[in-house]
């Protein structure tokens, strides 16, 4: 099939469905704004698949498509092809998906928000993979080759860099799913040689799709998807758990530029316009990370971090330290003025936070001011500790991020740490050898009394070092589960 | 569209995107990332293409199979993002506690 250029309305379009998902972000620079913002997205969505839809679609489109009316083209001679698809088969491809993807976004817990993100990632880069195969295969149909099939160098290039980009978000995505599943050990895998392995297959999927400029081969393209496929793997499997944050928005960020490649190859503003957004997002989501943990994005690529977990093991447990009952910390809570609560991903692991948020209603109910305090690295991917909190009904207003809050810890009573650990370290602060120092942490040693809820004495922090909170003259450790002694909290706070 | 153009747009939109990203509040990051996923979904439009495309069959069932992910992706990420946003809804009163954590929106 010749093609032919899309009609100017449809350009138009695809400008304001881009348009239309730029203000979808832009509503999220408040709670307030945000849903308005999302139906944006979905009306700027509709405009796109809708615009396509009617541009290309056989029987629909016939005259947009097809002027003259070409035999082969449109009509219900389509109909009986078999290399053309019919318009039953791509609506019921729509439904089909769509009732999968709807199902999942209803029944999903939120604590496993990061899996099914990286889950979705990994089908945006499958697809960018399936679209990049389907325009080489039939290039006319996209308008970037010649009638004798020969593909512009130009159009070469960027199909090449979509599908390797698309490739890398899919086999990526799939491991950090199962490792953030628990399918798959979160443990650091680590290859010998692996930076000269990763090194050489960027290299080669580089050169050859330099040289897929000049050969239009098979080979070339197929070459380029496996070790895109390949590279994937290995740049996620030597990255440890407590990372996990940084590679879910890196992903985030290729999923974005395998979609803006695919644009620039399709000559498509609807899907530049996205990608560069989605690209963009994901970066800074990147960085924001990284700067948290007070580590450099290539560190965090090497990966490693967290392999060797247990280097200080005999020395902690000869320490003093106070162990404190529920109604021992019911009575101090009940008296205490300003209370700040920090959860860690040990509260979402534990399910606690909808008996926390009752803590929390209870205290206030005594008068207690109460406050939540969120690291931005709590949790297994960004914001993810809002999203549960929010689930549990805390109002938006009584969570603070890190900076808005570390100066309310000197006239704090009491310090509720629960399930969280490395981001209240002192170490981070003063100790120079200590792998998580510079990483800026709560001040939680400057509250008059620390409550720290953990499972046991024994289990340390992701980053694998021991924590000088537990030892402090005013800490008191809870240990048990951090649903059950919340509860217990209640119960003896209700007397 | 001449390169020069596309890649005139691509970097705006880059800008665009930069800067509306860091006033994203740091509370809703997650949603963030929800709605980011499956905005890029609009690569269903290639799919499309492909799949309505007369020509190459393998190109055809190829495109169809991208559609049929895209489109996972495209429910999926607007339903999850409604979902987390409608848990940020201001609260007048204190609402009932969900006890299995779930399933509500």
């Amino acid at each position: 099939m010749e093609h032919v250029a899309p009609p100017a309305w449809s350009m138009l379009a695809y400008l304001i469905s881009g348009i239309l998902f730029i203000l979808a972000l832009r509503g999220l620079s408040s709670p307030s704004t945000s849903r308005t913002g999302n139906r944006f997205g979905m009306i700027g969505m509709t405009i796109a698949v809708v615009t396509t839809l009617v541009v290309h679609m056989p029987g629909w489109g016939t005259q947009l498509a097809c002027p003259g009316g070409t035999p082969d083209c449109g009509g219900f001679g389509d109909l009986l092809r078999f290399d053309v698809v019919t318009s039953f088969e791509i609506l019921a491809a729509i439904a089909l998906g769509g009732a999968i993807g709807w199902v999942t976004a209803r029944k999903i817990a939120m604590t496993d928000m990061p899996q099914l993100v990286a889950a979705f990632h990994s089908l945006v880069g499958m697809a960018a993979v399936l679209v990049g195969w389907a325009a080489y295969l039939n290039p006319q149909a996209f308008g970037i080759a010649g009638p004798d099939g020969v593909i512009e160098a130009q159009s070469r290039i960027e199909m090449g860099l979509g599908i390797a980009i698309g490739a890398i978000t899919f086999s990526g995505s799939v491991i950090a799913f199962l490792k953030l599943a628990g399918k798959m050990s979160g443990a650091p895998i680590l290859l010998p040689m692996r930076h000269v392995i990763n090194l050489g297959t960027i290299v080669a999927i580089l050169g050859l799709t330099a040289w897929f400029t000049r050969d239009q081969g098979l080979w070339v393209i197929a070459t380029v998807t496996a070790l895109a496929f390949i590279i994937g793997f290995l740049l996620i499997i030597p990255i440890g758990g407590a990372d996990m944050p940084v590679v879910v928005s890196m992903l985030n960020s290729y999923s974005g530029w395998a979609a803006a490649a695919m644009g620039f190859t399709l000559h498509n503003t609807a899907m530049i316009i996205t990608g560069a957004l989605v690209g963009s997002s994901g970066a800074i989501l990147s960085y924001i990370m990284c700067r948290a943990m007070n580590r450099s994005f290539i560190s965090v690529i090497a990966g490693g971090f967290g392999a060797v977990a247990s280097n200080g093991d005999a020395a902690k447990t000869d320490r003093p330290w106070k162990r404190g009952s529920a109604e021992d910390a019911a009575f101090l809570l009940g008296e205490a003025e300003n209370v700040i609560i920090i959860p860690g991903y040990g509260m979402a692991v534990a399910q606690a936070q909808h008996v926390l948020r009752e803590m929390g209603d209870q205290l206030k109910a005594k008068g207690v001011n109460v406050k939540y305090a969120i690291h931005p690295v709590a949790g297994r991917m960004p914001g993810h500790m809002n999203v549960l909190l929010a689930e549990a009904n805390v109002p938006y207003d009584e969570v603070f991020e890190l900076e808005d809050i570390q100066g309310d810890f000197a006239q704090c009573d009491v310090a509720f740490i629960i399930g969280a650990n490395d981001v209240v370290n002192p170490a981070a602060k003063t100790d120079k050898t200590s792998p998580i120092y510079g990483m800026p942490v709560f001040d939680v040693e400057k509250a008059k009394t620390i409550m720290f809820i953990k499972r046991s004495m024994g289990g340390v922090g992701y980053a694998g070092v021991d924590n000088e909170v537990f030892y402090m003259d005013q800490t008191m450790m809870l240990l048990a589960d951090a649903k059950k002694m919340v509860e217990d909290i209640i119960k003896a706070l209700a007397h | 569209m001449d390169f020069i153009s596309i890649l005139s747009i691509f970097v705006m939109a880059c800008f665009v995107g930069y800067y509306v990203v860091w006033s994203v509040t740091p509370a809703l990051h997650t949603p963030l990332m929800a709605v980011t996923n499956a905005i890029s979904s609009v690569i269903v439009v290639g799919a499309l293409i492909a799949a309505a495309a007369a020509g190459s069959a393998t190109s055809k069932w190829l495109g169809l199979l991208g559609v049929v992910l895209a489109s996972v992706n495209i429910f999926g990420g607007f339903a999850v993002t409604a979902r987390m946003l409608a848990m940020y809804k201001k609260k007048d009163r204190p609402a009932p506690v969900v006890q299995n954590g779930g399933g509500k929106s």
